[in-house]
């Protein structure tokens, strides 16, 4: 099998590109750079989780910045306690620990794709683009509205959350930090998409009434795996605001959800590294094009064109050839 | 002793003005094959897809097994024994004709909700999924993409799949069409086999199949029986003649 043992050399060599590329940035002691192989990182993981909702479950979620900035208002609002020891709704202390708000990250985004694809999900097509859409646009007015939490203004995160045995301020340590999780997230997503689970929910987009015959609801299928991607994408948006230092409304915004599923269209939908090389893509033109024109995302709308026209595969179709099925 | 598999009474449905269903009650027993003709467009495929559970009647009642399922979700029905196959094959075409019985399989097995283990690697489901694909006939096309067969062979696969829910009943829409004369009689052929194992309820234009197979025979025209009963009768039934054998010459 040429082709698999092609895409596998091409996934290690996108893996590797972002540790060499973040420690030669360490070695030109540019923490500007290792800052930008974190975000790249981060932005990938939110794509894989995205990944699973379109690429396996053919679900075009336009409202997973909804999931990403809940991740990343759970980071914030539990460091915004712990700093003022104040409690959440009179409560819940805050705390520092990322374990600890990771879980609550998950938590909440399961609990509101739950609702949300409970509701969605019975609609198909442009409909689910536009509902999912809404959906965002409610939580980004909801986070507007959170005056305690700085509402229009955002949150500050003083000082990056902890991680026991590490530190996260540390720029390089960060980055071995989000690399781990991204990895160990691939490997488990690798898993969950060549299981059962994985099987049904790919049936689930290519002949649902093949599912429903053989004895498989669809719905439950979709809106479990809506919910899975959620949680990524969650956990992508609380690495996201310790990354920066900061959470605010634009986290949830459109535009978010929109780079999100750019950065999966750019890589190769439904490919497992797809996520990673469209991550690397889309932060390197944003760099690029962005340093050397305003107008960087028109650049970036016609590159997105001839991926979608000319690379059906995105990036990873380009270099590993088409997806195989056996 | 024979059990009643399915039993339908009093179904109606209508496509805005368009009746295509009209009081039309039957039964399928342990044992038969129950043949179902009428000609294009009598509402043959619409009442197949009442009693799988994909398109809802206006009023009537669908028993499965025994059980009430008029309001069931096709999914439930299927775990519930009901296996079909469609007039225009439903297969996933990028997936290899094992991968397709191998989710029958897993369905049949209610364990889909497993997030870990790999499928491929399962090769309890994978030696089932071949040993329902020999019965068929396409095992040498196993790990052949869908999309890749023949229409003929997408019929058998679809038939693996029924197959392995391990069906209390079968529901066949035209399964020998575009199977050819030597594809039709090694079909037909099967189809005899399996009349021990799951009753069927069988459409089919193929009389001189209908004939040889059916136990009973039902004539749907305008989308009511408007008769039913063993072959001989039905051939001699003049409004049958009328309506669909052709003008007194069958
Ligand atoms: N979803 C629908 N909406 C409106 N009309 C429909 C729909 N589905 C089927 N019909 C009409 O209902 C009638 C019965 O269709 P059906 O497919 O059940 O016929 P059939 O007996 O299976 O015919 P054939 O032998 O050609 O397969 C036809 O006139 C068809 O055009
Ligand atoms: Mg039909």
């Amino acid at each position: 099998m040429p082709d698999l043992s092609r895409e596998t050399l091409v996934n290690a060599v996108l893996l590797l590109l972002l540790p060499a590329a973040a420690l030669t940035a360490l070695a030109l002691g540019e923490t500007f750079y290792i800052n930008l192989v974190s975000r790249i990182a981060i932005v990938a993981l939110a794509g894989v989780g995205l990944n699973l909702a379109l690429g396996a479950g053919g679900l075009v979620s336009f409202g997973h910045a909804a999931f990403f900035g809940v991740g990343g208002y759970a980071a914030g609002i539990a460091a915004h306690h712990a700093f003022d020891m104040s409690l959440f709704l009179g409560l819940l202390p805050g705390t520092v620990w990322m374990p600890v708000i990771w879980m609550t990250a998950l938590l909440s985004a399961a609990l509101l794709a739950l609702g949300i694809g409970a509701i969605s999900l019975r609609t198909r097509g442009v409909y689910f683009i536009m509902i999912t859409l809404a959906f965002a646009q409610m939580t980004y007015y909801f986070a507007i509205s959170l005056t305690p939490y700085g509402g229009e203004d955002g949150l500050p995160i003083y000082l990056r959350n902890q991680m026991p045995g590490m530190n996260t301020n540390d720029p390089i340590q960060f980055f071995a930090l989000v690399f781990g999780v991204l990895l160990l997230t691939l490997w488990a997503m690798s898993r969950v998409t060549g299981s059962r689970f994985g099987a049904a929910l790919d049936m689930a987009r290519l002949n649902d009434v093949r599912l429903a015959s053989s004895g498989i609801s669809p719905f439950p299928v979709r809106l479990t795996a809506f919910v899975i991607s959620a949680m990524v994408t969650a956990l992508a948006g609380a690495l996201f605001a310790d990354l920066n230092g900061f959470v605010g409304p634009s986290m949830l915004s459109w535009h978010r959800s929109g780079e999100i599923m750019v950065i999966v269209i750019l890589g190769g939908v439904g490919r497992l590294f797809g996520p990673v090389a469209g991550a690397i893509l889309f932060i390197l033109l944003e760099v690029l094009l962005g340093g050397w024109t305003d107008f960087w995302q028109f650049w970036l709308g016609l590159v997105l064109l001839g991926a979608v026209l000319f690379a059906r595969g995105g990036l990873l179709g380009l270099l590993a050839g088409r997806a195989r099925h056996d | 002793m024979t059990e009643t598999r399915l039993a339908i009474s009093g179904l109606m449905k209508a496509f805005g003005a368009l009746t295509v269903t009209q009081d039309v009650s039957l039964t399928l027993e342990t044992g038969e094959i129950h043949a179902l003709i009428g000609p294009n467009g009598a509402g043959k495929s619409t009442l197949i897809g009442q009693i799988a559970g994909f398109i809802t009647p206006d009023a009537g009642r669908i028993e499965i097994a025994g059980r009430d399922m008029t309001e069931a979700r096709p999914a439930a029905r299927a775990r519930a024994g009901l296996g079909r196959t469609f007039q225009v094959s439903q297969l996933a075409e990028p997936l290899s004709a094992r991968r397709n019985v191998m989710l029958a399989l897993q369905g049949a097995q209610g364990r889909t909700y497993r997030f870990w283990g790999a499928v491929t690697q399962d090769s309890e489901l994978r030696d089932a999924a071949d040993a329902a694909l020999a019965r068929t006939g396409v095992a040498d096309r196993a790990g052949v993409a869908v999309s890749d067969l023949s229409h003929g062979e997408r019929r058998r696969v679809e038939l693996a799949c029924a197959l392995a829910l391990g069906p209390k009943l079968l529901l066949l829409d035209e399964p020998l069409a575009g199977l050819g004369p030597e594809g039709s009689a090694e079909m037909v052929a099967l189809l005899d086999t399996l009349r021990t194992e799951v009753p069927l309820l069988l459409v089919e234009h193929d009389m001189d199949a209908v004939f040889r197979l059916a136990d009973r025979i039902s004539v749907l025209v305008s989308g009511a029986i408007i008769a039913s009963g063993d072959a001989d009768t039905v051939r001699a039934d003049p409004r049958v003649r009328d309506a669909y054998l052709g003008d007194g010459d069958a």
